[in-house]
Order: structure tokens, then sequence, then C-alpha cells
């Protein structure tokens, strides 16, 4: 079995649980005698080990006659039958026309990345740019695009450029199947199916439903639902998820099967420096947006304060609501309790975990929820909201409804209180998480591609 | 060699658990020192009817039509308090349809604690005070004195033994499991190394075929007629003396629905029992009366009927159930120091083991069980809620401590003893109970 697979982010590129989960399933699949062609945005060092190669989109040679072919068709009112004829004709301006306004830099300000909704501050002084390989004829012509893989402001047309060169991959290679990650590469998906014929796969980590709810952005909703529906089947990652789409993308359920993500291995880290701190923490971390509820972890924070006045609490993320945060915090004047750390990961993230007493993840709508895992893995208590895929796979954890700031301050207290609580909680926890395996999900997965292939 | 003797009579004995906990309601720590009350008498209503229209009613109306047509007919029943209590206030007329059964003379009443709590295992004291209110309810609701003691979930060992034996009882129900019997039959009375208390060990297989496996569709045997179920029976007392079957009387028509067939198991049941030959219906006193115990029972440790390792796990068998527990017991000294009866049932409402049993964190086959008793959406919203209520009870002892202190100190000698606040906070309903 032959798949080929496209996803936005991979370790070390990661700024989600995306990646975490891309990385956590494929490395399960390759031990399963599946071999798995990845495509990302963009990587360092394009590897080949066992059973899993990565390919660069921004290292792919796109023909221009392909690129001004898919830019007409999406452009009304040429029709098909005219589309080979204008091509032959304007090939060349239409390499003027297309890169041209992003080769320029963009030097993106924090200002701008806190407005856009984000998964973290895109680094600065990134380009977007192509290069076209002048050396070869006009009709041989190619260009390489240089993708950024974050989530800046260009993403809608880093989404479409990474689509034209899904095609170009997919009409190279061999493959039996096709799986992609998530909106962002669902585009891709459907062109290396109409090329290839093969099945489509669509891997739904989340929605546009679950990160801006009722403000889902048009065009995005409308790259997941062709996704979806030119999908053979959908895999989502919990059955909350399964019924948004459902629900919000009017998907029959038969189509859609629930594959839960499952826990990497905890790394052994032992020397962790532990911040000097002393005073009870809990800690929210994920993205400062609508999706992740941070307005009600400060509501239950300052009932908290006023029975343990020392608890201190930590907010690591960043987000578009990360002002209004801040505004809300000070307005409650408990901001000398709060501390916001911006975007975390690697050993900062395990330093963080070393001195939380209680994680807490109020999502809104979470489709899965890796972080509560890592911080069951890290031995931290952890509290989710009921509307999160997370809640549906673990029992030793607490779990309140997101807008039950009374329940989420009563239930931080307790486990505050009693180390009776906090105990079982991570101990319980501990235990029941090694069941929650990526070997787990591959068989499953394994069995759809079989299924589909059949 | 003894031949087989085919004439000799074999008894069953036959008894129903009848138990509802006084639940709690939700109690978030902020409504810690605000006064609200702590149970949630609405829901223990709903529920209480609802069990009543179920199986109380439908069930007594059943065995009354059956003791009438066969004489000789003998049912016991155990009522915790605590479902005494509330049926008194929630259900009156299940309460009159057992006292219907009582003045047939076929049915007997067995002790127990009248809140169904785990005070056996915790203040020999407490403990006698609790088994002598419920005799003192039985009197009052039945006109009877109970002689046999069947602990709260069949937890005993050989002080509970001691402890009831001081109290006068001449016997005492237990499961019939291996861990204390060995390779010995559960059907035969047993007796104490050193007390005369007779030892009737429940028969948990044949029990558990109709109190669970009846409505398996996937047990082997399903489904269960009377008459095969006779056949086991039969077989068990060819060569034994005494079965003793127990189940929660909520078996029929609450945990196993009518559309489930368990009426019309009972009923064909009751009346192969009512007219066999050579296997009588026995009560427990009766029991004590006419059967001798064929050896004594050492059971240094504690053994119940609940989960499948039949000890105290599913109450204690974790941290937050042992701390939650701790807790309660700790106030013991104090709130006995207080003279004020209301403080004193509150805390012993809160004895009820059912707060404990919702707290556990068991799995697979236990777990399931644990979770469809409990109102409680996961053991640790049930610690949760239940040590509010703990923290809020403490607060309210040490205070009235304090107060008593005080007055005592004064010597104001108009001083009632029970300052008028406290009378507010204990909502005028927890008097009735």
């Amino acid at each position: 079995m032959k798949v080929l697979m496209f996803g936005w982010e991979f370790p070390p590129h990661i700024s989600g649980g995306l990646g975490t989960a891309c990385f956590g399933l494929t490395e399960s699949l390759a031990k399963k005698d599946t071999q798995i062609l990845f495509v990302i945005p963009k990587t360092d060092s394009e590897t080949i080990e066992e059973g899993l190669q990565i390919r660069s989109a921004s290292n792919v040679e796109i023909p221009i006659n392909s690129i001004l072919k898919h830019k007409l068709h999406h452009n009304p009112p040429y029709e098909e039958g005219e589309i080979s004829e204008i091509v032959s004709n304007l090939r060349v301006i239409g390499i003027d026309a297309n890169p041209a306004p992003y080769t320029t830099q963009h030097v993106l300000s924090d200002a701008v990345s806190l407005s856009s909704w984000n998964y973290q501050f895109p680094e600065k002084n990134i380009t977007l740019s192509s290069d076209l390989d002048t050396a070869q004829t006009t009709e041989e012509a190619t260009v390489r695009y240089q993708f950024s893989g974050g989530y800046g402001p260009n993403l809608l047309e880093e989404v479409e450029r990474y689509g034209l060169a899904g095609a170009e991959i997919a009409r190279q290679e061999k493959f039996d199947i096709i799986h992609a990650h998530d909106w962002l590469t669902y585009q891709a998906g459907i062109a290396a199916k109409k090329i290839s014929g093969k099945p489509l796969v669509v891997h739904v980590h989340a929605t546009e439903f679950d990160r801006a709810g009722i403000n889902a952005d048009a065009p995005i909703f409308k790259m997941e639902h062709e996704g979806m529906e030119a999908a053979d089947k959908i895999i989502a990652v919990s059955e909350w998820t399964k019924n948004i789409i459902i629900n919000n993308y009017s998907i029959p359920a038969d189509k859609i099967t629930v594959v839960h993500n499952g826990a990497l291995p905890a790394k052994q880290n032992e020397d962790i420096q532990r911040p000097p701190i002393g005073k009870p923490i809990i800690t929210f971390l994920g993205r400062i947006t609508f999706q992740k509820g941070p307005e009600y972890f400060v509501d239950a924070a300052e009932k908290v304060l006023s029975k343990f006045p020392d608890v201190h609490f930590v907010m690591a993320g960043s987000g578009d609501l990360l002002p209004k945060i801040i505004e809300r915090v000070a307005r409650l004047r408990i901001a000398s309790h709060f501390h916001f750390t911006g975007f975390l990961k690697g050993e900062k993230v395990d330093r963080l975990w070393s001195v939380t007493n209680i994680y807490v993840m109020p999502s809104v709508s979470e489709p899965f929820g890796i972080s509560p895992l890592e911080a069951v893995q890290a031995g931290v208590p952890v509290i989710v909201s009921h509307q999160s895929g997370v809640a549906e796979v673990m029992e030793h954890i607490v779990k309140i409804d997101f807008w039950n700031v009374e329940a989420l301050a009563d239930a931080m207290c307790n486990i505050l209180k009693y180390q009776s609580l906090s105990n079982t909680l991570r101990n319980k926890s501990k235990e029941e998480i090694s069941g929650i395996t990526w070997e787990l999900a591959a068989k499953k997965i394994n069995a759809l591609y079989h299924d589909l292939t059949r | 060699m003894i031949l087989q003797d085919n004439s000799k009579t074999g008894y069953l004995n036959l008894y129903f658990q009848v138990h509802q906990p006084r639940r709690l309601g939700q109690f978030s720590f902020f409504d810690i020192g605000t006064g609200r009350d702590y149970f949630d008498d609405g829901l223990n209503q709903v529920i209480m009817q609802r069990v009543a229209k179920n199986c109380y009613l439908p069930t007594n109306r059943l065995l009354l039509k059956f003791i009438r047509k066969y004489p000789d007919i003998r049912i016991a029943f155990s009522i915790s308090g605590s479902a005494l209590k509330q049926m008194e206030v929630f259900a009156p007329a299940a309460l009159e349809s057992f006292q219907l059964l009582a003045a047939t003379g076929s049915v007997e009443f067995l002790s127990e604690t009248y809140y169904h709590s785990l005070s056996s295992i915790f203040s020999k004291k407490e403990f006698q005070a609790q088994v002598k209110k419920h005799a003192d309810q039985l009197k009052d609701l039945f006109g009877t004195s109970p002689s046999v003691f069947r602990n709260t979930e069949l937890i005993y060992n050989d002080e509970i033994n001691e402890a009831i034996s001081d109290l006068g009882f001449t016997g005492v129900i237990t499961d019939g499991i291996e861990k204390i019997l060995g390779e010995r039959s559960p059907n035969y009375l047993y007796q104490h190394s050193e007390q005369s208390t007779r030892i009737f060990l429940r028969n948990y297989r044949l029990s558990d075929d109709i109190a669970f496996r009846f409505m398996q569709k996937d047990w082997p045997e399903w489904p269960l007629t009377a008459a095969k179920y006779m056949t086991w029976v039969e077989a068990a007392l060819k060569k034994d003396e005494l079965i003793t079957l127990g189940m929660d009387y909520e078996t029929f028509g609450e945990h196993q629905k009518a559309d489930t067939g368990i009426f019309s198991f009972l009923e064909a049941l009751l009346s192969r029992l009512g007219k066999h030959k050579r296997i009588k219906m026995i009560g427990p006193s009766q029991a004590i009366a006419m059967l001798n115990p064929v050896d004594t029972l050492t059971v240094p440790n504690s053994i119940s009927w609940a989960d499948e390792k039949r000890d105290l796990s599913a109450w204690l068998g974790n941290d937050i159930q042992q701390d939650a527990f701790e807790s309660l017991k700790k106030l013991e000294r104090t709130v006995k120091s207080i003279d004020n009866p209301l403080l004193l049932n509150i805390w012993r409402w809160l004895q009820t083991s059912d707060h404990f049993y919702y707290m556990s964190t068991k799995t697979g086959n236990d777990g399931g069980v644990h979770s469809y008793f409990s109102p409680y959406a996961s053991p640790y919203a049930a610690f949760m809620n239940y040590m509010n209520v703990m923290t809020d009870f403490s607060l309210q002892v040490e205070e009235m401590e304090k107060e008593q202190r005080e007055t005592k100190k004064s010597f104001d000698f108009q001083q009632t003893g029970r300052p008028e606040c406290i009378d507010k906070k204990w909502h005028p309903e927890s008097l009735t109970f």
C-alpha cells in the first residue's frame, strides 16, 4: 500500500496539534507496511526513511502551463475549451502576472499577525516567492514556489499554490490512495484524485466551525466542504467532530469514520530546569482564540483567587483574542496573578508542565486536543470541556461544560485543596493514556485504506 | 457410605434488599458557607416514585397474591432506613404495600444500619446506634423487631459478628464466597468461632442468575425459565441443606424492566416453590430455630458482595474514597460532643455507602455497575461534590463547637444551648429525615 499524503505541518515545522498528529500517525502506519509519501509546504531536508518519504512542495517544479490552466479555469468567463488556446497565447504574460505581488518581501508586524487567525506568530522576514527557471524554453518553463509553511496573511494564496504542487507530484508519482490532512491540503488532494483516479481520504483534525463558530470564514468553509464532498471517505478525529461534519457540512454519517488520535510516548526529560515559583500554578496552553475559550479560564481564575489568593495562572499561547484577554484580566484586577508567555514549544513546554498543578483546556469546540494528553504524560491533572474529542477517550480527567465557569472554578479549587484528588487524577490518567496509541489509530486507518482500494 | 435420601427436605431462604440512598444535590466550592441545603430531595423524590411504580408496588402486589395462594411462601426483606424514610415521605403507597405484606406473617424483616452506612468498619458505638435506630423504625412501621442482621452490601468480618451478637441478634447474612469458605458449600448455616450467632451465606451464583444474568442475552442459559432454575435448586438441595438467595429488590422491574419477563419468571418460580414437595421456603429466624450450624467460619478481613474483589474496595479502593472517608470519620468526636441532634443526623446521612461507591475509579464490569448507579458523570465529580459538602459541614461543626464552648464559658443560664441561626441553616425539610 502506497499512500500519497498531504499535510501542512510535520515536525520540526509544527505549531499546533496537526503536525504532532501527522507524525504520530505516519510513524505507526509506516510500521504496518504502509509506504507514505508525505508532502509538506517546506522542509530543510527531504528525507527518505523506511516507509516514509518527506517531500517539500517548495522544491516542486511546476510547469507554467498547468498554473495558467488552473488560473484560467478558476477565473470565469473562460470555458474549458478556450483555455488551452488562451494558454498558448498568453503564457508569457501569465508568468509576469502570476507571482509578481508576492516576490516582494513582506515583513509581518506583530499587529498584523495578531489580527489574523493564527496558530502562532509567523516568523519575521518571511518571503513568499517563486523562482522562475528562465533557462528553460517557454514551453517547458517551470516555477518553484517558496512556501512559508505557516499560517500568515498569505495563507489562501499558499494553499492554492500547494494544490498546484500537489497536482504535479501526483503526475510524477505512483500510489494507491490519497490522504489529505485538513482543508489546507484538500485542494491538493482533489487535484491528485482527478489526475490519478485514486480514492481520496480527507482527515478532519479541525473545522472552521471549531475555530470560528458562527463567524466561519466563507472561503475556508467552501474548501472544507469541497474536500469532504470530493472524498471517498472522511476520517474525523472524534464523535464531536463527526457530528459537526454531519450537521454543518451536510455529509451523510456513513461516509465518516471516527479515528481518535493517539498519544506519542512521553519523552523522558530528566534535567528540566524548574522555574523557582513555589506557588500553585494553573495553566492554559493553546491558541488564545475563540475556539479555545480563554475568557472562561480568566473568569474561573477570578473565582478561584477569591478562595486561594496564592494561585498563579499561566496563559501560554498567542492569538487574536490576546489583547482582549489581557484587558479582561486587568479589569478584574488579577493581572498580578497572570503570566502570558506567548507561544511555547519543546523544552519550554516541559518546563511549564514541571511547575503546573492543573492544566485546563476550556475549549468551546475541540475536535480532539493533544495538549491534555501531553499534560497527562507530564504528570499534570487535567480539566477539559465536554466539548472536546479527548473527553471521549479519557475517563480520568475532570470534564466540565466550557460555559460553566462555576463548575470549572469548583474543579480547580477541589484539585488545589485535595491532594488525594490530584494524585488519583495524575496516576489514573497516566495509566489510562498507555492504552491510547497511534498503533490503534493506524490499524483502523489501514483497514479503511484496504476497504477503499479493494 | 450413606445412601441418598430422596425424601430429605431442603430449605430455601429468599431475601430482598431494598435501598435508596439520600442523594446529595449539586454543591459547588462556592456554595460552602452559604447555607445551601446538601440533599437533592427533589431528585430523591423522583427516583423513589419511579422505583415504587416500576418495582415496589407491582412486585409487592405479586408477592401478596402468591402468599395468599400459597401460605408456605416465606420472604425476608432488608429495607434500609434511608429507603423506608424516603418511602414514608415520597411514596406512602409503597410503604403501605410493605405493611400489607408484613401483616401476612409470611414476611420477615431484617436488621441493617438505618443509613445504609459504612459505620460497621469504623466505630462500633456508632454502628450499634444506627442498628438500633433502624430497629426502632421497623418496630414503628411494621410492629416487628428483627432478630437477624444483614449489613450494608453484606460487609462482614468477625468483629461485626461480635458487635451484633452484643445487640442480641441470633443470625447474620453475608456472601458465600470461596475466599472464606474454601472448599465448603455455602448451602448450610455456619457459626462464629466464639459467638453463637448463626451465619447465612448467600449463594451468589444462584442469586446472580436472577439478579444479573436473567436479562443477558449472551448468557448461554438465556432465556432462563423457572423450570430450568428449579432443576439447579433441586440439584443443590439434594445434597445440601439451605440455599440463601439474596438480591436487590429493584431486580424486579427497575434494573430489569418488566419487558425482560422478570415478573413472569418470579410468578412461575413462586408457584413452583409454593407447592414443592421436598423444598420448603423458610424465613431466617425459623431456619435458625430448625437447623444446626455445620462448621465455624473465621473472617478476619472484611468481605462484601460488591465487585469482583468482594472486599471493601468498592467504597474505599482509591485515594479519593479514603480521603473522603477519613474526613467523615474524624468528625465523630466533635459532632457527638455538640448537643444537636440535627447535626448528628446530617453527619449520619453523609455516611451512606453510596456516596463512596460513586467515587470508584474501577473500570471494566465493575466500573459499569458503579456508573449505572451513580447520579454523577464521573467519580471525580462525585468526590468534589461530596467534599464540598463535607467542607461546609466541617465549618458548621467547628462554628457550633466554638459557640458551645463560649456559651459554657459565659455562664449564661438563660442560654438555650442552640443558637437560633443554626436552626435556620438546617432547612426545615431536613427535619423530616
